[in-house]
Protein backbone atom coordinates (compact mmCIF):
# COMPACT_ATOMS: atom_id res chain seq x y z
CA UNK A 1 0.00 0.00 0.00
CA UNK A 2 1.37 3.80 -1.31
CA UNK A 3 2.11 5.89 1.80
CA UNK A 4 -0.15 8.94 2.25
CA UNK A 5 2.05 12.41 2.27
CA UNK A 6 -0.43 15.04 4.40
CA UNK A 7 -0.30 18.80 4.22
CA UNK A 8 -0.78 20.14 7.50
CA UNK A 9 -1.09 24.30 7.98
CA UNK A 10 -0.45 24.85 11.55
CA UNK A 11 -1.81 27.87 13.25
CA UNK A 12 1.76 29.39 14.70
CA UNK A 13 2.20 32.23 17.57
CA UNK A 14 4.79 32.80 19.78
CA UNK A 15 4.10 36.40 21.81
CA UNK A 16 7.48 36.82 22.81
CA UNK A 17 8.69 36.60 19.01
CA UNK A 18 6.46 36.97 16.51
CA UNK A 19 4.42 40.43 15.91
CA UNK A 20 1.42 38.52 14.90
CA UNK A 21 -0.09 34.95 14.28
CA UNK A 22 0.82 33.22 11.22
CA UNK A 23 0.22 29.62 9.65
CA UNK A 24 2.96 27.55 8.68
CA UNK A 25 2.77 24.82 5.99
CA UNK A 26 4.50 21.61 6.66
CA UNK A 27 3.82 18.06 4.57
CA UNK A 28 4.14 14.37 6.45
CA UNK A 29 4.40 10.95 5.11
CA UNK A 30 2.43 9.18 7.47
CA UNK A 31 3.58 5.01 8.49
CA UNK A 32 0.82 2.54 8.65
CA UNK A 33 0.69 2.59 11.93
CA UNK A 34 0.07 6.46 12.21
CA UNK A 35 -3.55 5.99 13.62
CA UNK A 36 -4.58 9.09 15.15
CA UNK A 37 -3.86 13.16 14.51
CA UNK A 38 -1.80 13.42 17.79
CA UNK A 39 0.37 10.78 16.06
CA UNK A 40 0.97 13.09 13.18
CA UNK A 41 1.41 15.77 15.42
CA UNK A 42 4.27 14.31 17.60
CA UNK A 43 6.14 13.36 13.99
CA UNK A 44 5.58 17.26 12.90
CA UNK A 45 6.98 18.34 16.06
CA UNK A 46 10.43 15.93 15.25
CA UNK A 47 10.01 18.06 11.91
CA UNK A 48 9.90 21.47 13.86
CA UNK A 49 10.39 21.16 17.31
CA UNK A 50 9.60 24.49 18.11
CA UNK A 51 5.49 23.65 17.40
CA UNK A 52 3.59 23.51 20.72
CA UNK A 53 0.93 21.68 21.49
CA UNK A 54 -0.24 19.81 25.10
CA UNK A 55 -0.78 16.45 24.98
CA UNK A 56 -0.78 13.65 28.08
CA UNK A 57 -2.66 10.33 28.12
CA UNK A 58 -3.12 10.12 24.16
CA UNK A 59 -6.46 7.97 24.92
CA UNK A 60 -8.76 10.57 25.21
CA UNK A 61 -8.91 10.85 28.68
CA UNK A 62 -6.94 13.82 30.10
CA UNK A 63 -8.65 16.34 27.67
CA UNK A 64 -5.19 17.83 26.66
CA UNK A 65 -4.75 18.02 22.90
CA UNK A 66 -8.05 19.69 22.41
CA UNK A 67 -7.96 22.10 19.27
CA UNK A 68 -9.29 23.63 15.81
CA UNK A 69 -9.33 20.92 13.22
CA UNK A 70 -10.38 22.13 10.14
CA UNK A 71 -12.83 24.49 11.66
CA UNK A 72 -14.06 22.03 14.12
CA UNK A 73 -12.85 21.68 17.65
CA UNK A 74 -11.77 17.94 18.29
CA UNK A 75 -9.11 16.19 20.31
CA UNK A 76 -5.61 15.21 18.56
CA UNK A 77 -5.77 11.58 19.56
CA UNK A 78 -9.37 10.64 18.91
CA UNK A 79 -9.45 12.00 15.55
CA UNK A 80 -9.06 8.82 13.03
CA UNK A 81 -6.19 10.55 10.11
CA UNK A 82 -8.41 7.99 7.74
CA UNK A 83 -11.07 10.34 8.27
CA UNK A 84 -9.18 13.78 7.45
CA UNK A 85 -8.39 15.09 4.14
CA UNK A 86 -5.48 15.24 2.96
CA UNK A 87 -4.90 18.78 3.89
CA UNK A 88 -5.59 19.62 7.51
CA UNK A 89 -5.66 23.04 9.19
CA UNK A 90 -5.10 23.09 12.91
CA UNK A 91 -5.70 25.84 15.19
CA UNK A 92 -6.01 26.74 19.16
CA UNK A 93 -9.50 26.62 20.31
CA UNK A 94 -11.10 29.44 19.53
CA UNK A 95 -12.37 32.53 21.95
CA UNK A 96 -9.30 32.03 24.51
CA UNK A 97 -6.27 33.75 24.72
CA UNK A 98 -3.35 32.06 22.66
CA UNK A 99 -0.36 30.92 24.99
CA UNK A 100 1.66 29.77 22.45
CA UNK A 101 0.78 28.33 18.96
CA UNK A 102 -1.75 25.32 19.97
CA UNK A 103 -1.99 26.05 23.43
CA UNK A 104 -4.77 28.43 24.87
CA UNK A 105 -5.22 29.92 28.20
CA UNK A 106 -7.92 27.86 30.45
CA UNK A 107 -8.60 30.12 33.37
CA UNK A 108 -11.49 31.50 32.46
CA UNK A 109 -12.70 27.89 31.45
CA UNK A 110 -11.65 26.46 34.61
CA UNK A 111 -13.03 29.50 36.31
CA UNK A 112 -16.54 28.95 35.76
CA UNK A 113 -16.10 25.36 36.38
CA UNK A 114 -14.74 26.27 39.73
CA UNK A 115 -18.08 28.75 40.01
CA UNK A 116 -20.65 25.80 39.69
CA UNK A 117 -18.71 23.96 43.29
CA UNK A 118 -17.81 21.09 41.57
CA UNK A 119 -18.08 18.41 44.14
CA UNK A 120 -21.05 16.94 46.75
CA UNK A 121 -22.25 19.23 49.42
CA UNK A 122 -23.36 16.94 52.22
CA UNK A 123 -23.37 18.13 55.46
CA UNK A 124 -24.78 15.39 57.72
CA UNK A 125 -22.65 13.35 59.30
CA UNK A 126 -21.18 10.29 56.39
CA UNK A 127 -22.82 6.98 56.81
CA UNK A 128 -19.89 4.11 57.87
CA UNK A 129 -19.95 2.60 54.71
CA UNK A 130 -21.69 4.87 51.74
CA UNK A 131 -24.24 7.09 50.53
CA UNK A 132 -26.08 4.71 48.96
CA UNK A 133 -28.07 5.57 45.37
CA UNK A 134 -30.90 3.63 43.85
CA UNK A 135 -29.64 2.24 40.69
CA UNK A 136 -32.49 4.44 39.14
CA UNK A 137 -30.51 7.83 40.77
CA UNK A 138 -27.14 6.61 39.47
CA UNK A 139 -28.46 6.35 36.19
CA UNK A 140 -29.73 9.96 35.85
CA UNK A 141 -25.56 10.65 36.40
CA UNK A 142 -24.67 8.65 33.13
CA UNK A 143 -24.36 11.01 30.43
CA UNK A 144 -22.86 13.74 32.98
CA UNK A 145 -19.86 12.56 34.73
CA UNK A 146 -17.71 11.23 32.04
CA UNK A 147 -16.81 14.98 30.93
CA UNK A 148 -13.03 15.14 30.75
CA UNK A 149 -12.84 19.27 30.73
CA UNK A 150 -11.48 19.16 27.05
CA UNK A 151 -13.15 22.95 26.31
CA UNK A 152 -13.97 21.73 23.15
CA UNK A 153 -17.95 22.68 23.99
CA UNK A 154 -17.23 25.79 25.68
CA UNK A 155 -14.55 27.34 22.92
CA UNK A 156 -17.16 26.46 19.97
CA UNK A 157 -20.11 28.54 21.70
CA UNK A 158 -20.66 31.95 20.38
CA UNK A 159 -22.60 32.67 23.96
CA UNK A 160 -18.96 31.71 25.29
CA UNK A 161 -17.24 33.61 22.71
CA UNK A 162 -19.33 37.01 23.96
CA UNK A 163 -19.35 36.72 27.54
CA UNK A 164 -16.78 34.08 28.72
CA UNK A 165 -16.08 35.99 32.02
CA UNK A 166 -19.95 35.59 32.76
CA UNK A 167 -21.97 32.59 30.80
CA UNK A 168 -20.41 29.63 32.43
CA UNK A 169 -20.81 27.80 29.51
CA UNK A 170 -21.20 23.98 28.15
CA UNK A 171 -18.99 22.14 29.81
CA UNK A 172 -19.42 24.20 33.35
CA UNK A 173 -23.13 23.68 32.96
CA UNK A 174 -22.96 19.65 32.62
CA UNK A 175 -20.80 19.72 35.81
CA UNK A 176 -23.47 21.86 37.67
CA UNK A 177 -26.90 19.66 36.55
CA UNK A 178 -24.07 16.58 37.32
CA UNK A 179 -24.47 17.90 41.10
CA UNK A 180 -27.71 18.95 40.89
CA UNK A 181 -29.47 16.10 39.88
CA UNK A 182 -27.12 14.11 42.80
CA UNK A 183 -29.34 12.80 45.26
CA UNK A 184 -26.49 12.68 47.70
CA UNK A 185 -25.56 16.55 47.42
CA UNK A 186 -28.11 19.15 49.51
CA UNK A 187 -27.31 22.01 47.80
CA UNK A 188 -30.03 21.70 45.08
CA UNK A 189 -31.88 25.00 46.05
CA UNK A 190 -28.44 27.16 45.93
CA UNK A 191 -27.20 25.75 43.08
CA UNK A 192 -30.07 26.46 41.46
CA UNK A 193 -29.96 30.17 42.69
CA UNK A 194 -26.47 30.29 41.75
CA UNK A 195 -27.60 30.02 38.20
CA UNK A 196 -30.72 31.87 37.94
CA UNK A 197 -29.51 34.66 36.02
CA UNK A 198 -29.26 36.16 32.80
CA UNK A 199 -25.59 35.29 32.46
CA UNK A 200 -24.86 32.50 34.04
CA UNK A 201 -27.63 30.15 32.50
CA UNK A 202 -29.76 32.04 30.30
CA UNK A 203 -27.14 32.96 27.33
CA UNK A 204 -27.48 29.44 26.22
CA UNK A 205 -29.63 29.81 23.10
CA UNK A 206 -29.65 26.33 22.24
CA UNK A 207 -26.88 26.96 19.36
CA UNK A 208 -26.22 23.17 20.15
CA UNK A 209 -22.11 23.21 18.80
CA UNK A 210 -21.50 21.38 22.04
CA UNK A 211 -23.36 18.79 21.11
CA UNK A 212 -21.59 18.26 17.98
CA UNK A 213 -18.32 19.06 18.91
CA UNK A 214 -17.98 17.16 22.48
CA UNK A 215 -15.49 14.12 21.85
CA UNK A 216 -17.06 12.20 24.40
CA UNK A 217 -20.45 12.36 23.17
CA UNK A 218 -22.17 14.25 25.81
CA UNK A 219 -24.94 16.34 25.32
CA UNK A 220 -24.45 19.31 27.37
CA UNK A 221 -27.99 20.87 25.74
CA UNK A 222 -30.38 18.59 27.51
CA UNK A 223 -28.16 18.94 30.20
CA UNK A 224 -28.93 22.78 30.67
CA UNK A 225 -32.74 21.90 29.26
CA UNK A 226 -33.17 19.78 32.70
CA UNK A 227 -31.66 22.62 34.69
CA UNK A 228 -34.43 25.08 33.48
CA UNK A 229 -37.12 22.04 33.75
CA UNK A 230 -35.90 22.26 37.73
CA UNK A 231 -36.22 26.33 37.84
CA UNK A 232 -39.50 26.08 36.16
CA UNK A 233 -40.91 23.03 38.92
CA UNK A 234 -39.05 25.49 41.57
CA UNK A 235 -40.75 28.67 40.63
CA UNK A 236 -44.43 27.40 38.95
CA UNK B 1 -17.23 51.33 41.10
CA UNK B 2 -14.30 48.64 41.96
CA UNK B 3 -13.92 46.56 39.20
CA UNK B 4 -15.29 43.02 39.89
CA UNK B 5 -17.49 40.67 37.53
CA UNK B 6 -20.63 40.72 39.35
CA UNK B 7 -23.33 38.39 37.88
CA UNK B 8 -26.70 37.26 39.99
CA UNK B 9 -29.37 39.49 38.21
CA UNK B 10 -32.06 36.97 39.34
CA UNK B 11 -34.54 37.32 36.43
CA UNK B 12 -32.92 34.88 34.11
CA UNK B 13 -35.87 32.22 34.47
CA UNK B 14 -39.00 34.43 34.06
CA UNK B 15 -37.85 36.67 30.66
CA UNK B 16 -36.88 33.06 29.45
CA UNK B 17 -40.39 31.47 29.93
CA UNK B 18 -42.10 34.88 29.32
CA UNK B 19 -40.13 34.43 25.80
CA UNK B 20 -41.45 31.24 24.97
CA UNK B 21 -45.16 32.03 26.21
CA UNK B 22 -45.23 34.99 24.30
CA UNK B 23 -44.10 33.26 21.21
CA UNK B 24 -46.72 31.18 21.39
CA UNK B 25 -49.34 33.23 21.84
CA UNK B 26 -47.85 35.24 18.73
CA UNK B 27 -47.85 31.92 16.75
CA UNK B 28 -51.89 30.88 18.26
CA UNK B 29 -52.54 34.65 16.83
CA UNK B 30 -51.16 34.58 13.40
CA UNK B 31 -53.13 31.26 12.99
CA UNK B 32 -56.31 32.56 13.65
CA UNK B 33 -55.60 36.39 12.00
CA UNK B 34 -54.64 34.15 8.54
CA UNK B 35 -57.63 32.01 9.50
CA UNK B 36 -59.91 34.72 9.46
CA UNK B 37 -58.46 36.94 6.91
CA UNK B 38 -59.40 33.73 4.51
CA UNK B 39 -62.47 33.77 5.66
CA UNK B 40 -64.18 37.00 5.20
CA UNK B 41 -64.28 38.73 1.62
CA UNK B 42 -60.41 40.64 0.92
CA UNK B 43 -61.10 44.27 1.49
CA UNK B 44 -60.47 46.90 3.69
CA UNK B 45 -63.99 47.27 5.11
CA UNK B 46 -64.62 43.57 5.82
CA UNK B 47 -61.17 43.44 7.73
CA UNK B 48 -61.73 46.68 9.44
CA UNK B 49 -65.35 45.09 10.97
CA UNK B 50 -63.34 41.61 12.08
CA UNK B 51 -60.81 43.96 14.28
CA UNK B 52 -63.88 46.27 15.54
CA UNK B 53 -64.98 43.62 17.08
CA UNK B 54 -64.23 43.39 21.01
CA UNK B 55 -63.04 39.58 21.38
CA UNK B 56 -60.56 40.30 18.12
CA UNK B 57 -59.87 44.11 19.02
CA UNK B 58 -58.70 42.59 22.78
CA UNK B 59 -56.46 39.34 21.11
CA UNK B 60 -54.86 41.85 18.57
CA UNK B 61 -53.84 44.48 21.61
CA UNK B 62 -52.68 41.72 23.28
CA UNK B 63 -51.10 40.21 20.08
CA UNK B 64 -48.87 43.77 20.15
CA UNK B 65 -48.30 43.85 24.04
CA UNK B 66 -46.47 40.17 23.65
CA UNK B 67 -44.62 41.51 20.33
CA UNK B 68 -43.21 44.17 22.22
CA UNK B 69 -42.48 41.65 25.44
CA UNK B 70 -40.89 39.61 23.15
CA UNK B 71 -39.42 42.21 21.18
CA UNK B 72 -37.87 43.56 24.19
CA UNK B 73 -36.14 40.46 26.11
CA UNK B 74 -34.62 39.63 22.01
CA UNK B 75 -33.25 42.91 21.95
CA UNK B 76 -32.14 42.99 24.95
CA UNK B 77 -30.17 39.26 24.46
CA UNK B 78 -28.19 41.33 21.83
CA UNK B 79 -27.25 44.23 23.26
CA UNK B 80 -25.80 41.90 25.95
CA UNK B 81 -24.05 39.68 23.74
CA UNK B 82 -22.57 42.29 21.61
CA UNK B 83 -22.52 45.71 23.13
CA UNK B 84 -20.00 45.71 25.70
CA UNK B 85 -19.34 48.82 27.66
CA UNK B 86 -22.05 49.27 30.41
CA UNK B 87 -22.63 53.29 29.46
CA UNK B 88 -23.97 52.47 26.15
CA UNK B 89 -25.87 48.78 26.86
CA UNK B 90 -27.58 51.07 29.43
CA UNK B 91 -28.12 53.57 26.84
CA UNK B 92 -29.51 51.12 24.61
CA UNK B 93 -31.60 48.98 26.99
CA UNK B 94 -33.74 52.69 27.51
CA UNK B 95 -33.89 53.29 24.58
CA UNK B 96 -35.41 50.20 23.21
CA UNK B 97 -37.91 50.41 26.28
CA UNK B 98 -39.21 53.57 25.02
CA UNK B 99 -39.75 52.93 21.53
CA UNK B 100 -40.81 49.74 22.28
CA UNK B 101 -43.62 51.45 24.97
CA UNK B 102 -44.31 53.93 21.92
CA UNK B 103 -45.14 51.27 19.17
CA UNK B 104 -47.55 49.54 21.80
CA UNK B 105 -48.94 52.95 22.70
CA UNK B 106 -49.34 53.33 18.85
CA UNK B 107 -50.95 49.79 18.54
CA UNK B 108 -53.31 50.66 21.50
CA UNK B 109 -54.35 54.25 20.09
CA UNK B 110 -55.42 52.70 16.23
CA UNK B 111 -57.08 50.07 17.84
CA UNK B 112 -59.02 51.99 20.29
CA UNK B 113 -59.64 54.32 17.17
CA UNK B 114 -61.28 51.79 15.51
CA UNK B 115 -64.64 51.39 17.36
CA UNK B 116 -64.75 54.83 17.01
Amino acid sequence: MSKRTMRFKVYRYDPDRDAKPYMQELSLELEETDKKLLDALVKLKTKDDSIAFRRSCREGVCGSDAMNINGKNGLACLTDLSSLPDEVTLRPLPGLPVIRDLIVDMTQFFNQYHSIKPYLVNDTPPPERERIQSPEEREELNGLYECILCACCSTSCPSFWWNPDKFVGPAGLLAAYRFIADTRDQDTNARLDNLEDPYRLFRCHTIMNCVDVCPKGLNPTRAIGKIKDMMVARAV
Amino acid sequence: MVKRNVVGAHYGLRDWIAQRATAVYMVLYSVIFVLVSLAIPSEHLSLRAVLTAPCMRFLTLLFFLTLCYHAWIGVRDIFMDYVKPLGLRLALHVAAILVLIGYAAWAAKILLLLGA
